[in-house]
C-alpha cells in the first residue's frame, strides 16, 4: 500500500504466488484454453496461406504462406496477453474480487499486478509454443531459428500484457474495453506488416505504424526468426520492445495502484 | 505485570473521499482477546475503518496502530498476523475447497506440507471435511461463508477481521459461525467485526461502538449500552390519543413508531398496570430492551442508501 516510487514498485518473490494462482486456473480449465492455439493457425493457414496465397503467390520472394506464418505467431502473442490482462484481469479485479482477496495477505498490490502481467506473458508463451508446433507441421517456419520465437513470445507478451493492463486500470467498465479492442488491436492486426508489407503504404503511414504500433516490431522480429533472415533493423525493433515494455510495465502498476488504493 | 497493550489503537482516525469524510476523527482501542463490534447503518464508515486496519486503504489523518505498527509503514508485517473475512465472497470459483485454501496459503509463504496439515484441520473446524474436493460453485451460501472463515485462518492469525460475517445466512449457519468465533476467542484470538445484525453484536461482542456518518455515537459493552440508552424494558401499546395523553401525564419516555408506541422504562409492570387502569389501551405487551432499541434511537429510523 505504501505509495513507493514509480520506478521501484514493491515486488518480492511472492509475485510468483499470484502467477501460480492463474496458472492453476488455466490448467484446471485446459479444455477451453488449448483449443484456440491449435485451431486458429490451421484456419488462417488454410484460408489465407493456401486460399489467398494461391492468388498472391510471393511477397519479396517469399511464399505467401511462409510470409504470414510469423504474423500469426505475433498476432497470437498480442491477442493472448492483451485480452488476458484486459477482460481477464478486469473480471478478476471487478467481479470476482480476486485482487481484494490477495491484498488481504502480505502480498502488495504491486505484486498482484506484476503477477497478472507475468501470467499474461506466460499465456502468450504457451499459445505461441503450441502454434509454432502446428506451423512446424505445416513446414512453413525454419528450424532452428524459429525456436527462438518461444522465449521471444514471453517478452512480446509482457509488452501487450502491460499495455492491456493500462487500459484495464483506466476503463470505467467492462464494456468500454471494447474501445481499445476495436480502435487499437484491430488496426494493429491489419497494419503492422502482418498480411502485406508496410512498404506498399505511404511513407508517413509507415513511419506512424513503426512509431506507434508495437505489433510492427513484434512481427519484424518474429519474421526474421521464422525465415532466418536478419537485417540490422531487428535491433531497432528489439530496442523499441524493451523500452516500451519497461515503460508500460511500470505505468500499468502505477495506474492500477491509483485505481485500487483509495 | 503490566497490562498488554491494545491490539488496535486509533486516535482521531480520519478518512476523506474527496471532500467528504467517510471516517471523521474516531478514537478507539481494541483490547487483546476481546470481540469488538462496529455497528452502524450503511455509510457509517465501518468498512472504511476495516480497510484502514487491513492496510489496504491509507488514512487521511490521525494515527492508527495495529500491534504497535503503522499500517502505512509495515503493511506486510501486519498482514502476516491478520485474518480477513470480507463482506463479499471472493473465493476462486474454479477451485475446490481444499485448493482454495492451498492457493491462499501460498500468498502467506506457507510451505506446502505445513499448509496441507493446516487445511485438513481447518476444514474439520468449519465442518467442511466432506466438501474438501467439491468446487465452490456447488457450495451453499453458508458453506461459502464457513470456507471464507477457514481461509482467513490459514496463516494462524492473531487478529481476525470480519466484515458482515453472517450476512444472508440462515439461523443454523449463523449460529455455527458464532460458535466458531467464540471458540477462536477462547483460544486467545482478538476478533473485530462489523455487523448490521444487532442480535449478533449483542450476543458476541465484549465491546462495541455504534457509528453513524463517520463518527462514533457511543461505545461500551452491549448490556451497559442497552441499560444506558434504552432502559431495561420496553412497554408496547397502540398509540391512541388516549394512551399518548396518559403517557404524557405520567412523564414517560416514549416514542411512536408506526402503529405502535414504545415506552422505555425500568418498571414495565407499573407502566403497564397504569395504562390498563387509566388509559383504555387495548393491547399492551412488555419486552426486554435490546440493542436494536439503542441503535434505532441513536441512528434514527430514516432509511439509508
Amino acid at each position: 500500500m505504501r505509495p513507493g516510487s514509480f520506478l521501484t514498485p514493491d515486488i518480492s518473490r511472492a509475485v510468483w504466488t499470484v502467477w501460480r494462482r492463474n496458472r492453476d486456473v488455466f490448467f484446471k480449465t485446459y479444455r477451453v484454453n488449448f483449443l484456440p492455439p491449435l485451431l486458429e493457425p490451421v484456419l488462417y493457414l488454410v484460408a489465407l496461406g493456401i486460399g489467398l496465397g494461391s492468388f498472391v503467390g510471393e511477397i519479396d520472394g517469399i511464399m505467401y504462406i511462409r510470409y504470414i506464418a510469423p504474423a500469426l505467431l505475433a498476432i497470437s502473442t498480442m491477442n493472448t496477453a492483451f485480452f488476458e490482462c484486459t477482460y481477464g484481469s478486469f473480471v478478476r479485479m471487478y467481479y470476482m474480487k480476486t485482487f481484494d482477496a490477495m491484498v488481504a495477505t502480505p502480498l502488495t498490490i504491486d505484486e498482484v499486478i506484476a503477477g497478472e502481467l507475468l501470467w499474461g506473458a506466460t499465456r502468450s508463451f504457451i499459445y505461441v509454443s503450441i502454434m509454432l508446433l502446428i506451423l512446424l507441421v505445416f513446414g512453413v517456419v525454419d528450424i532452428p531459428a524459429s525456436l527462438l520465437v518461444i522465449p521471444f513470445s514471453f517478452a512480446g507478451g509482457l509488452l501487450f500484457a502491460s499495455i492491456g493492463m493500462c487500459f484495464t486500470a483506466l476503463t470505467p467498465g467492462i464494456d468500454e474495453l471494447n474501445y481499445p479492442s476495436f480502435l487499437f488491436i484491430t488496426p494493429m492486426f491489419l497494419f503492422s506488416g502482418t498480411f502485406f508489407p508496410l512498404s506498399v503504404l505511404p511513407d508517413t503511414v509507415r513511419y506512424l505504424a513503426l512509431a506507434l504500433l508495437p505489433l510492427t516490431h513484434v512481427v519484424t522480429v518474429t519474421r526474421s526468426l521464422t525465415l532466418t533472415h536478419f537485417s540490422p533493423f531487428i535491433f531497432v525493433s528489439l530496442g523499441w520492445i524493451v523500452l516500451a515494455t519497461a515503460v508500460f510495465f511500470l505505468l500499468a502498476i502505477h495506474l492500477m495502484k491509483k485505481r485500487l488504493v483509495t | 505485570m503490566s497490562p498488554r497493550p491494545p491490539v488496535i489503537s486509533a486516535r482521531n482516525l480520519t478518512k476523506y473521499y474527496g471532500t467528504e469524510p467517510a471516517v471523521n476523527s474516531i478514537s478507539f482501542d481494541v483490547e487483546p482477546g476481546t470481540i469488538f463490534g462496529f455497528l452502524g447503518p450503511n455509510g457509517a464508515g465501518k468498512t472504511t475503518t476495516m480497510r484502514m486496519i487491513q492496510c489496504v486503504s491509507p488514512r487521511s489523518g490521525g494515527s492508527l496502530s495495529v500491534y504497535g505498527m503503522d499500517p502505512e509503514v509495515r503493511p506486510r508485517a501486519i498482514k502476516q498476523w491478520l485474518g480477513v473475512v470480507p463482506q463479499e465472497t471472493n473465493l476462486d470459483p474454479e477451485f475446490t475447497c481444499r485448493e482454495n485454501l492451498l492457493v491462499y496459503s501460498r500468498y502467506f509463504g506457507i510451505a506446502k506440507r505445513e499448509a496441507e496439515r493446516r487445511i485438513e484441520e481447518l476444514l474439520a473446524f468449519v465442518q467442511l471435511t466432506e466438501k474438501r474436493d467439491v468446487r465452490i460453485e456447488q457450495l451453499s451460501g453458508g458453506m461459502k461463508r464457513r470456507l471464507l472463515l477457514a481461509r482467513a485462518l490459514v496463516n494462524n492469525p492473531q487478529l481476525l477481521i470480519l466484515d458482515e460475517p453472517t450476512i444472508g445466512l440462515d439461523p443454523q449457519a449463523r449460529h455455527l459461525i458464532w460458535e466458531k468465533l467464540r471458540e477462536l476467542q477462547s483460544e486467545g484470538n482478538t476478533i473485530v467485526l462489523t455487523t448490521h445484525y444487532l442480535e449478533e453484536a449483542e450476543r458476541l461482542c465484549d465491546n462495541l461502538l455504534i457509528m453513524d456518518g463517520g463518527s462514533i455515537l457511543v461505545e461500551g459493552a452491549p448490556d451497559a449500552l442497552v441499560k444506558e440508552h434504552a432502559g431495561t424494558e420496553i412497554v408496547e401499546a397502540e398509540p391512541t390519543p388516549e394512551v399518548i395523553a396518559c403517557l404524557d401525564a405520567m412523564g414517560a419516555d416514549y416514542e411512536v413508531i408506526g402503529d405502535m408506541v414504545e415506552v422505555m422504562t425500568e418498571q414495565s409492570r407499573e407502566v403497564a398496570r397504569r395504562l390498563f387502569e387509566e388509559c383504555n389501551p387495548g393491547r399492551v405487551s412488555t419486552r426486554r430492551a435490546t440493542l436494536e432499541d439503542v441503535f434505532l434511537r441513536l441512528t434514527g429510523r430514516k432509511l439509508r442508501d
